[in-house]
């Protein structure tokens, strides 16, 4: 890729990014990021906040200009484009909806704009308030609304000008849980049958698995690992992401060489090797984790004692401590029925087993 | 393919990046800056025009420091300083506690009749300040029916320019020490009612606390307001001498201009300090409640809300003897000699002398600074809160905007009529039009409506101005279609600020009117002068009437605006 012609590249990359870097005074918040993006994709930017991925969204959408960099959309270098010049819709967290229009104004606020025959904007308006499932909300206020409408509005009018990409910083974050678990199904439902490209910001690891094509995980202004959902949750690229997304066991170990590790007095199988000697951190799901009463446990399985369960409705976390092990502890993921039928309560001995592939070596 | 979180070869990207500008930033960013160039002339010129005459003599030639080594050696005028400063003093201190005492009855009480002591108590913004002098020579003067009170010493003095000016100050400092009292949260009260914590120690343990800032912020106003007001030592204040009716006689009487810009830097130094402290202060009274305060609710307590009545219908009923005198002494016949009904001082003392003119010149002065001042004041914020980039010009107006609170309106209007009358200024032309006054007095009254228009403009969503962007609608668009509509209720705050400032100022406009521009406000200062008391109390009575039908015709187009045009609102959120 040359970032300095603008030539349609033979792929289906609608979006690329290369070698942004941002700084705000002394802060660097964007480290020379590269980012390609597919037609129709949705993309979602995950990582805490303070991270970049903000101020990614706002370079995209020409709010913030980046230090160094280019930004490649639908062939054209838009780099230096003001946000004006370029094609996208975009939603906030705030909606920002403007308070003195109707729910029809604001919608049509930017076809108003295209000096198009009245007919066809109030056609095309019914059109989107029927898309986000409010099509009699046309005369009201903004704040005759609930936030989860008015974040639905503000989605519609992102989107009636039938922008090429849509950009969502941060969509869901002032909206109750309830509302925010219906909103994302819905977002996402939408944007698969538009199929616009989409990129969303979010902290939150729960929407990003839910909502994303692939999530581009983020962190201290770099990009740590692109994948999608499954991918970055499965086989974390780096300890930041494995820490970041989902919860996981580490388990501080040294290699015994022919893809065995040593934990305290224990060895363990993975599915990785390592020249013997090299320490290493292996990680594991909780879920992963099978945990087998005293006697029914299978002949592989690791000796434990259970330190505490918390209970959680449909699952049950178990905290267990390996004998042997160096006082090495593991939570495990145990279904509410499994752990009532296995009996299990704090003090009990109990077998677990670590399956191999499951175990995840990093640096 | 499509997975790279490649970090390039720094060689092929280090360029850094230039946007291009749209011409719409262009517009608005030059604009901006138009604002700040225009806030520089009319008021840096100005403010600098004096600087340069107190280093010069009579020819312009440079003279150093010589004008203030004349100045600090002559007792008279030193002595000037010293009873500026004791009045406004005096003045504070009385003015302070009073205000805190009437804010604290109408905040912490469940007396009847909050409202209208409020409305009471704002009455003398309505008047131009001498008129409350005015009253006080006819209550307390030579023919005065209470004169026995002061059991012998003059009003004319200190002891009238005290008197006036708590009551020209009283509402100002009222208006600062509600605003803190209303913000306190009222879950403090709860937690302490829950510890049984007795009254008098809610009072000095969170009441007091919380209206600190608030309390010292409105000493400050009152000190400066007294400090710089010329109208009312010039009517009340006799042989007294303060340092805003030096500037006067230095500069009118005696036509020393050098004198006068030396006084005038003078006179600036204790103003400028009382700013600096308020200005702090507050910072730190908003900074105090940025946490959503749940506001206090007081309970029915019959022995306090009694003496609380009592002490705000006392005040309020001072408050109106004031009023009251002006209004009654135009029209009757002559006090206290002749008390009949008489129209005679609105018939002869102005329409037939044709002073009225300077009543219309006053209106259509107060008209001009209200819409323009607004349209200017309002627009500069907007380019100010919301236009990309420009650090250092936005600072520039920052600063400029907030300076006028700190210079007294004498100093301006000097450094108008020294900057303008200039035969060189480019802008003498304006010199002796009704554009020099309307031009100073936005100036005179900028920082607080700029205060007003930021803060409605912060209020808005932030990203206003982003979606505008991506809808590709330009910004003046926006700007017109929901900005403007969304503010209007702070737009129209400002015109009314500033329409009721503009009919009641004068040591701003004292040095500025031509004889075809004479304000009302001045008119009243003339007849005084002339020994027309009924006349220029008549005056005073037709701006007091008309800054209250301003206020009226403001309330009830608010009032249409929210319940009409503007239902969002009425539906609670935004």
């Amino acid at each position: 890729m040359t970032p300095n012609s603008p030539a349609v590249p033979a792929d289906d990359a609608f979006l690329r990014l290369a070698g942004i870097t941002k700084r705000f005074g002394q802060f660097e918040a964007l480290k020379s990021v590269g980012l390609t993006i597919d037609r129709g994709e949705m993309v979602v930017f995950l990582g805490p906040s303070g991270c970049g991925k903000t101020t990614l969204l706002r370079i995209i959408a020409g709010l913030e200009t980046q230090d160094t960099g280019t930004i490649v959309q639908a062939g054209k270098d838009i780099s230096r484009l003001p946000a004006i010049k370029r094609d996208y819709g975009i939603v906030f967290q705030s909606y920002a909806l403007f308070p003195n229009l109707t729910i029809f104004d604001n919608v049509a606020y930017g076809l108003v704009n295209r000096r198009q025959p009245r007919k066809t904007i109030a056609g095309r308006v019914q059109e989107l308030l029927k898309l986000v499932g409010l099509p009699d909300a046309g005369a009201k206020y903004p704040g005759m609304l609930s936030g989860g409408q008015q974040q639905r509005i503000a989605l519609a009018r992102a989107l009636a000008t039938a922008p090429g990409l849509l950009l969502l910083d941060e969509p869901l974050s002032a909206l109750d849980a309830i509302e925010r678990v219906r909103l994302r199904g819905e977002i996402r439902a939408l944007q698969q049958r538009l199929g616009v490209t989409t990129i969303m910001v979010t902290h939150d690891q729960e929407e990003a698995l839910s909502m994303a094509d692939r999530i581009v995980v983020m962190n201290a202004g770099r990009i740590e690992q692109v994948g999608t959902p499954r991918e970055v949750y499965g086989a974390p690229a780096t300890p930041f992401v494995a820490d970041f997304i989902g919860k996981i066991n580490v388990l501080p170990a040294v290699s015994e060489g022919g893809g065995r590790f040593r934990v305290g007095g224990v060895s363990l199988a993975a599915a990785t090797e390592l020249p013997a000697g090299t320490s290493a951190r292996l990680y594991l799901r909780p879920e992963e984790i099978g945990v087998h009463a005293d006697g029914t446990a299978p002949a592989h399985a690791l000796p434990a004692r259970i330190a505490k369960i918390e209970f959680l409705g449909a699952f049950c976390l178990v905290g267990v401590v390996l004998d042997n092990g160096d006082d090495a502890s593991l939570v495990c993921n145990v279904p509410r029925q499994l752990a009532d039928g296995a009996g299990l309560a704090p003090g009990r001995v109990v077998g677990v087993t670590l399956p191999a592939p499951a175990i995840r070596v990093l640096g | 393919m499509s997975t790279a979180a490649a970090s390039l070869p720094p060689a092929a990207t280090a360029a850094r990046v230039v946007p291009k500008v749209h011409w719409q930033e262009r517009l608005a960013q030059g604009l901006l800056l138009l604002c700040c160039v225009l806030l520089a002339v009319f008021l840096l010129g100005p403010l600098a025009a004096i600087l340069v005459k107190s280093v010069q003599d009579k020819d312009g030639a440079f003279v150093g420091l010589l004008q203030f080594r004349e100045y600090f050696a002559t007792p008279a005028l030193q002595r000037s300083i010293w009873n500026t400063l004791w009045v406004a003093t005096t003045v504070t201190a009385i003015t302070v506690p009073l205000a805190f005492f009437y804010a604290y009855a109408l905040t912490r009480s469940r007396m009847p009749g909050k409202i209208v002591f409020r409305m009471i108590a704002l009455t003398p913004i309505l008047a131009p300040s001498l008129m409350s002098a005015i009253s006080f020579i006819q209550w307390f003067g030579t023919q005065g029916l209470l004169k026995g009170l002061l059991g012998g010493a003059s009003v004319y003095g200190p002891i009238g320019i005290i008197m006036s000016s708590i009551y020209a100050t009283f509402p100002h400092a009222l208006m600062i020490v509600l605003t803190a009292l209303l913000l306190s949260d009222g879950r403090l009260y709860e937690a302490a009612e829950s510890l049984r914590t007795p009254t008098w120690r809610k009072f000095f343990t969170i009441t007091l606390p919380g209206a600190k800032y608030g309390l010292v912020s409105a000493a400050m106003v009152v000190f400066s307001y007294t400090v710089s007001d010329f109208g009312i030592p010039k009517v009340i204040g006799g042989n007294f001498n303060i340092l805003a009716v030096d500037i006067f006689k230095q500069v009118i009487g005696q036509q020393n201009f050098n004198k006068g810009a030396v006084v005038s830097l003078v006179l600036l130094v204790p103003v400028l300090v009382a700013f600096l402290v308020d200005w702090r202060m507050q910072g730190r009274l908003h900074a105090q409640f940025t946490a959503r305060a749940v506001p206090y609710v007081p309970k029915r307590k019959r022995w306090f809300d009694t003496t609380m009545f009592a002490y705000c219908t006392i005040v309020a009923l001072l408050l109106l003897l004031v009023l009251g005198m002006a209004v009654y002494t135009s029209f009757i016949k002559l006090w206290p000699y002749d008390k009949s009904f008489s129209l005679r001082h609105y018939q002869y003392g102005l329409i037939d002398a044709g002073v009225i003119s300077s009543f219309f010149n006053s209106l259509k002065m107060a008209f001009f600074t209200a819409v323009f001042g607004t349209m200017f004041i309002f627009a500069s914020a907007y380019l100010l809160e919301k236009t990309r980039a420009m650090p250092l010009t936005k600072g520039a107006v920052r600063l400029l905007a907030s300076i006028p609170m700190a210079v007294p309106g004498m100093v301006l209007g000097l450094g108008y009529i020294l900057f303008f009358n200039h035969p060189d200024n480019p802008l003498h032309f304006l010199y002796h039009t009704m554009a020099i006054l309307v031009l100073a007095t936005v100036v005179h009254y900028y920082t607080s409506s700029h205060l007003t228009a930021v803060t409605a403009l912060k209020a808005l969503d932030n990203e206003f101005e982003a979606v505008s962007a991506s809808l590709k609608v330009p910004f003046y668009k926006t700007f017109f279609r929901v900005t403007v509509p969304v503010c209007l209720p702070a737009i129209l705050d400002i015109g009314r600020y500033l329409f009721v400032n503009a009919m009641v100022t004068i040591s701003a406009v004292v040095f500025l009117y031509s004889p075809s521009t004479q304000l009302a406000a001045v008119a009243i200062l003339n007849m005084d002068e002339a020994g027309e008391i009924g006349a220029a109390a008549a005056m005073a009575t037709l701006i007091v009437a008309s800054s209250t039908v301003v206020c009226i015709v403001y309330a009830l187009v608010t009032r249409f605006l929210l319940t009409r045009t503007q239902q969002w609102r009425v539906s609670g959120l935004a």
